[in-house]
């Protein structure tokens, strides 16, 4: 059975929701606390959302100093499929295992509403199973979500394909409507939506589950994660 | 001995500053005309015990880039606090 490891910061708080999902998609979900530092035998590692130690500072700059961040970027660099939602994305853009950042909205408000996204590229572990084009009807709940990064990261995300997926209509300002990014790779992926929690449509849309099936169709490769 | 050092956390050169824009628009509602270039940041003060003056500031550079900004899109400054 495919597993997929749930890491939980102090102040993650979308790990069961998380979680939930991979179960819905017949993998096993297993929660890895961020003190742990050895991710061997997952077949897929997602970093939830939330507030990982409140965030203080900046989203994400104290989390990507948690042990079990050592672990994952090995993980990353043995090719293991790594998503990143929400604060999960933020906290891998400010370990440097996605490129850019994640600024404060424009207009500065915490933004909790339907939004609609595009497939921009399939070749990333999370869109691997989504037709380029493809919109999906997924939430976003967030405070810094406008993605940046300078123009030369810019043209090579652009040139690589690794501008996952953009929003059809911009809700934060980031640079050119992007929603997510992935590594050259595409085994590591970081989006602001959440797809966690558009795994049905009587709760409003069942789009994110092409994303996340995607994801837990991919197997790590042997070895992954092991401590060394 | 111990040093009393600020650093001031900025967002770089480009890169685009909601708070500061907004802070910006607020002003002449209040009848603050003539002020423009308005940029927010964040500053950070602590003691750092080192051997000189430059040991101290060297330090807190380095704390700073690594844990207090985000070198993708802020630049951090470190200075000595004026004697109390």
């Amino acid at each position: 059975m495919t597993r997929i490891g749930v890491v939980v910061f102090p102040g993650s708080n979308c790990e069961y929701d998380a979680a939930s999902a991979v179960t819905q998609l017949g993998a096993e979900a297993q929660f890895i606390w961020h003190s742990e530092s050895d991710l061997s035998g997952f077949d897929g590692i997602i970093l939830p959302g939330g507030f990982a130690h409140g965030d203080y500072l900046r989203p994400g700059a104290l989390a990507r100093f948690s042990p079990v961040m050592e672990a994952v970027a090995r993980y990353a660099a043995d090719g293991g499929p790594v998503l990143g939602i929400c604060n999960g994305f933020q906290v891998l853009a400010e370990a440097g295992l996605l490129p850019g950042a994640l600024q404060k909205n424009r207009g500065l408000t915490f933004l909790s509403e339907s939004t609609t996204i595009i497939v921009v590229s399939t070749t990333s572990v999370l869109t691997r199973n989504a037709t380029k084009g493809q919109e999906l009807v997924v939430p976003i709940n967030h405070f810094s979500g406008a993605y940046t990064c300078d123009d030369a990261t810019y043209d090579a995300l652009v040139a690589n394909g690794q501008i996952v997926l953009r929003y059809k209509d911009n809700p934060n300002g980031s640079r050119d409507d992007v929603a997510g990014v992935a590594n050259e790779a595409g085994n590591v992926v970081g989006l602001m939506p959440h797809p966690e929690r558009a795994m049905s449509t009587l709760l409003g849309s069942a789009d994110g589950r092409i994303l996340l099936e995607s994801f837990v169709g991919v197997k790590a490769p042997t070895g992954a994660g092991s401590s060394r | 001995m111990n040093y009393n050092v600020i650093v001031d956390v900025t967002l770089r050169k480009g890169i685009a500053d909601p708070e500061g824009s907004t802070i910006e628009r607020a002003l002449p509602a209040l009848g603050f005309t003539g002020v423009s270039n308005v940029h927010a940041g964040k500053s950070f003060r602590f003691d750092v015990e080192a051997s000189d003056e430059s040991a101290a500031l060297e330090k807190a550079t380095a704390l700073a880039e690594r844990l207090l900004s985000n070198p993708v899109i802020e630049d951090a400054n470190a200075r000595l606090a004026e004697e109390a």
